[in-house]
Order: C-alpha cells, then sequence, then structure tokens
C-alpha cells in the first residue's frame, strides 16, 4: 500500500482529530501529584504539632536568650573566628594547591606532607596540639636549627585562645579546600591552558584572569560545604576554652539545665548564618555561571546589546568593562 | 585589517633566500612511541603551507612542536634564523626561560581544532584578552581593535555572545580573530575544520583564504584537500612521524612521486 502525505487536505485526518489539535495543551492530572499533596499536609500538620503545640520546646526562653548579650557575644565570636579562619584557610589553600602542581619536587613533596596531615589529623587534637604548643616549644624564633635564635618570643604570648583557635581552624581549612581548588583546576579542558600559552598570557595571569573564573564556577558547590561547615566546626574551640556561640550555650545551659531551648538559640542562629552563606553561594553561581547557562533565544534587549558592541561608545566601554577585573 | 598585513604575495630575492622558519632534524618521542622522526621543513615568509596525512602521523605534533606546546627532544627549530624554544648556556642546549617561551610564542598565532576559547569571556572579550594581559594594550583601544577583527572575519553583531551562543563556525572565526589580535608573524592552523559540521566548513576555509590571499604566513595542518589545492604553495605530506613528499600543490594531487602518498591520496578520492 503506497501512502503518500502530500497536502494538508489528506482525508487520514479526521475533523475529530483536527478539532483536538486545536486544544491547549495543559498538564497531565497524575496521582502521584495528589498523593505527594496530602503528604505534605499531613507532615506539616505533625511538624506544627511537634513544634508549636508542644510546650517543652519553652519557645518563651528560646526567645528571651535568642538576643541576650551573652548569646550575641558569642555568636560574634563565632562569626568573627569564622571570617578570620576562612581567609587565612583560603590563602593556605592555595599556597597548598599550588605548591602541589608545582614542577618543583620539593614543593609538591611538601604540599603533599601538609595534605595528608592534616586529612589524618582531627580538628580537635589540631586545636590542642596548637594551644599546648608552649609544652612543647617554650620559645618561638628565627634562625637556623641548633643554633641561637635571631628574634624569639615566649610561645604562650603568641598562642592566645583566639590565635590558637584561628590558626588551628585555618591549618584544617587550608589542607581540605587545596583538595577542593585541585578538583577545579583538574576539572578545565587541557585546551584553556593551551590557548592561554599560545597568546604568551603568563600562568598568572590566566589563573587569575581566565583559569580561575572558570574555576570558581566549579567549586563553588563544594567549596561552600567547606565554608559552611566552619560555622559549626568553630565550636570545636570549647576544648581551648575560646567562648563562641555553642560554648556560651553549654555555659549557660549547665547553670540553669534548660539544655534544649538553648541548644534551639544555637540551632536557629547556625540557620540564620547558613542562609546568608548560601545567598551568598547563590550569587557567585550566578556571577560565575556567565557564558555557561546558555541564554536560550537571545531577548530583544541583548541582540540590542550586541550591536551596540562594536559601536563603542561610552556605553561600550561599560559594557566591556563587566568582563574586566573579576 | 590594518594596513601592515596587506602585503604583496610576489616573492622577492630576499624572502627567497631566508625562510622565515626553519625545523632541522626535529624529534619527538612520546614514551616509547617515536612521533616525529628527523623532521627537516623550511617555510618562506607569506607562503601558504599545508600539511596532510593519516592520523597519528605527527601532523599535529609537528604543528605543537613549532608553538612549543610540545617540548622537542631533538634537533631544532628556527625562526628569522634564530633558535627558538631552546638556548645555548655555557655550551649546554637547554629549554628557554618560561618568559621568554611567552616572548617567543608570539611570532606564532595558533588555531585550534577544538577552538579553545574562553567560555566565560565574550567573543569580543575573547578577542581583547591576549593584548590587554601580554602587551598592556589600553582597554578602549584592545576593544576597537577586537570589534574591526570581529568585523574582518564576518562576526560584525557577535562581540557581546558568549562562545555557548556561537556556532561551532563562528567559534572558529572567532578564534581566528583572536589569534590574528596579537599580530603573529606565522598563523598556524590545526585542522580547524574538523570539528565543525559540513555546512560550516565553508565559512572558516572562506576566512583563512582571505588571511592568505592578503599575504600571511601560514602552516595549516587540514584534511580539505580541495582547500589544500586552491590554497596552498607547498603541500606537505607526512606519514609515521616523518615527511614523505613535498611539492607544489598544483603537482603533489595528480602526481605523487611515492607510493605511499598515491595511496593516501587515492584513498582520499574514492570517499
Amino acid at each position: 500500500m503506497q501512502v503518500s502525505i502530500t497536502d494538508s487536505d489528506s482525508n487520514l485526518v479526521t475533523d475529530e482529530s483536527r478539532a483536538s489539535a486545536a486544544l491547549p495543551i495543559g498538564k497531565r492530572a497524575s496521582t502521584a501529584r495528589w498523593i505527594s499533596y496530602i503528604l505534605a499536609i499531613y507532615v506539616v500538620v505533625l511538624a506544627l504539632e511537634f513544634f508549636v503545640f508542644n510546650r517543652n520546646w519553652h519557645w518563651d526562653t528560646v526567645f528571651s536568650y535568642m538576643f541576650s548579650q551573652q548569646i550575641m557575644i558569642g555568636l560574634g565570636n563565632t562569626i568573627l573566628l569564622t571570617i578570620f579562619s576562612c581567609v587565612l584557610g583560603l590563602i593556605f589553600g592555595i599556597m597548598a594547591v599550588w605548591a602541589r602542581l608545582s614542577n618543583l619536587w620539593v614543593l609538591r613533596t611538601a604540599a603533599g606532607l601538609y595534605i595528608w596531615v592534616v586529612r589524618a589529623t582531627p580538628l580537635l587534637v589540631i586545636l590542642l596540639m596548637i594551644f599546648f604548643l608552649g609544652a612543647l616549644v617554650p620559645t618561638l624564633g628565627i634562625g637556623l636549627p641548633f643554633l641561637e635564635p635571631l628574634v624569639e618570643t615566649p610561645t604562650n604570648q603568641v598562642i592566645t585562645r583566639f590565635t590558637a583557635a584561628v590558626l588551628g581552624l585555618s591549618l584544617y581549612l587550608g589542607g581540605k579546600s587545596a583538595e577542593v581548588l585541585r578538583s577545579g583546576v583538574i576539572s578545565i579542558d587541557s585546551g584553556q591552558f593551551e590557548a592561554c600559552k599560545a597568546l604568551g598570557i603568563s600562568q598568572f595571569n590566566a589563573y587569575l584572569r581566565i583559569i580561575g573564573p572558570q574555576i570558581i564556577r566549579v567549586i563553588t558547590p563544594s567549596m561552600a560545604n567547606e565554608l559552611i561547615t566552619m560555622f559549626k566546626n568553630t565550636s570545636l574551640v570549647s576544648v581551648i576554652g575560646f567562648a563562641e556561640l555553642l560554648t556560651t550555650v553549654e555555659l549557660i545551659y549547665s547553670r540553669n539545665f534548660k539544655t534544649i531551648p538553648l541548644l534551639m538559640v544555637a540551632v536557629l542562629w547556625y540557620l540564620v548564618l547558613t542562609s546568608l552563606a548560601m545567598y551568598g553561594q547563590a550569587r557567585l553561581e550566578k556571577r560565575f555561571g556567565r557564558g555557561f547557562n546558555r541564554r536560550v533565544g537571545l531577548s530583544p534587549a541583548v541582540e540590542q546589546q550586541a550591536t551596540e558592541m562594536v559601536v563603542l561608545d561610552e556605553q561600550t566601554e561599560t559594557q566591556t568593562s563587566r568582563g574586566e577585573g573579576r | 585589517m590594518n594596513q601592515a598585513q596587506v602585503a604583496t604575495r610576489i616573492p622577492t630575492e630576499e624572502t627567497l633566500q631566508r625562510p622565515i622558519l626553519e625545523l632541522v632534524g626535529i624529534q619527538k618521542h612520546f614514551g616509547s612511541f617515536h612521533a616525529l622522526k628527523d623532521v627537516n621543513l623550511s617555510v618562506q615568509a607569506g607562503s601558504v603551507t599545508c600539511i596532510v596525512g593519516p592520523s597519528g602521523s605527527g601532523k599535529s605534533t609537528l604543528l605543537r612542536s613549532i608553538n612549543m606546546l610540545e617540548a622537542i627532544d631533538g634537533g631544532a627549530i628556527y625562526f628569522k634564523g634564530e633558535m627558538i624554544g631552546q638556548e645555548v648556556v655555557r655550551r649546554r642546549r637547554v629549554p628557554v626561560s618560561a618568559r621568554k617561551a611567552r616572548q617567543q610564542v608570539l611570532n606564532f598565532g595558533m588555531v585550534f581544532q577544538g577552538f579553545n576559547l574562553f567560555p566565560n569571556l565574550t567573543a569580543q572579550e575573547n578577542v581583547m584578552v591576549g593584548p590587554r594581559l601580554v602587551r598592556g594594550t589600553d582597554k578602549r583601544q584592545a576593544a576597537e581593535r577586537a570589534a574591526l577583527l570581529l568585523d574582518s572575519v564576518g562576526l560584525k553583531n557577535k562581540g557581546a555572545n558568549y562562545p555557548s551562543e556561537l556556532s561551532g563556525g563562528q567559534k572558529q572565526r572567532v578564534a581566528i580573530a583572536r589569534a590574528l589580535a596579537m599580530d603573529p608573524e606565522i598563523l598556524l592552523f590545526d585542522e580547524p575544520t574538523s570539528a565543525l559540521d559540513p555546512e560550516l566548513v565553508g565559512e572558516v576555509l572562506a576566512v583563512m583564504k582571505e588571511l592568505a590571499e592578503r599575504g600571511s604566513t601560514m602552516i595549516i595542518v587540514t584534511h580539505e584537500m580541495k582547500f589544500a589545492r586552491d590554497v596552498a604553495d607547498e603541500v606537505i605530506m607526512m606519514a609515521d612521524g616523518q615527511i614523505v613528499e613535498r611539492g607544489l600543490a598544483s603537482t603533489i594531487f595528480t602526481n605523487p612521486r611515492t607510493e605511499r602518498a598515491r595511496s593516501f591520496f587515492s584513498s582520499i578520492s574514492k570517499q
């Protein structure tokens, strides 16, 4: 049998199916969707019962402590500690990954050892070791081994609770972020490095202006994980007696025995901090996703921009500057 | 394109005497694989050289060696009579410093098979980034030049687009503009159309042909035999890491001297 579809008047298509072809396309009714709605309502009601109608939470206690001076100081310490150790930790991480990918054997080995030790040692141990460094080396100095040092100070003057906490946390983050950074570097296509080389762009400039932004895009989710974990890792510094958020909370409930409400205070603040960090992460992903999130069907505005690009007026200057200095 | 690049194709006595690029006894190993076996080649300024041959014959490796993307393990490369990639220090030949290598590589512009555009930069920024970072060109000037170069490869209105928004042929033309932005003396093309859909090959070849007609010195690794016949001054055929035949584009395809070349060209024409 020969079937030829040559024109739209083909009598194989009935009037009925022609009419249904004109209907708008909607969502397909699905049982799974309805079940999911019912389950969601059930869980929400359950959660309401658990959190709101359960008096044992003592929400009034929670809110009375939420903004108390003691908690605020603890929260401030947590934020301060996190910022200091994240900045220093990222510097350590960048140095470690740079050394690890160096073509000098000594640097590679040193970085490898550092990452190995950090991965193997619990953060708690690192913190205690640094805090009690004075017991191992009573004075810190610069000079040659076994000879009289050129400058020296007592260890315990340098290693305060705060510096020990920052140093311990950043050394730990440095080792971990070095590996996250390395995962970013190896994710970049070798052609990108070759193109930089062929253009005569120095390695430093290539990383700063071209490869770096691409690495940031790749590592943002896992690096955000590491940094958010830092908020909570700061609680470990309670072992060396530095009073950050969780330590403050523990101090309070050890006196008044309102354990759960006070832990809830800490949880709520950690939620706030994490939300802020995740907002930052979303911003970062958006900015460094430029050129990767394909803009399907350019909007007229973008087309307009494209035409103006070559005209080179003041507008172009600002448009092109978007790509520079980031 | 500026006036300086528009040169005549008529070889003068001087250019005939002094090749702009000379490869002498190039050797390259990848582990136990002998990729380049004593390759000798000289290229005249203003000439177009096409390198053809079966895959794995060392064509790309040879091109990448010229641009120092691969370090050679024997022989030497001379640009305008000066050894590049290596230098003699206390009677020993050692690789040049990274700084010097960056200087020497500026004599060459490279166009890759896989484009290798920077995905996080727009087309115009891709073309600007070399002059900006290497020569410290003023931003406005670099943007102006990039716009002109994009115009010359037929992409006047694509400056603000990211590479992901361009077709393969458009990407490769941006890549050509990016290479031209550094004003190289020799353009190197590593299978520039092999990653393109058949209908997009023509637009890239047209740009290359125009460059050739303007007198650019070009070395092109390609599988486009018709293009090689039309545009090349000299065609080099490589097989198993060696140059098996070289000759004028007009004669090598129709009258190959070696059996190896004859079988290669006949296998191509059968397709």
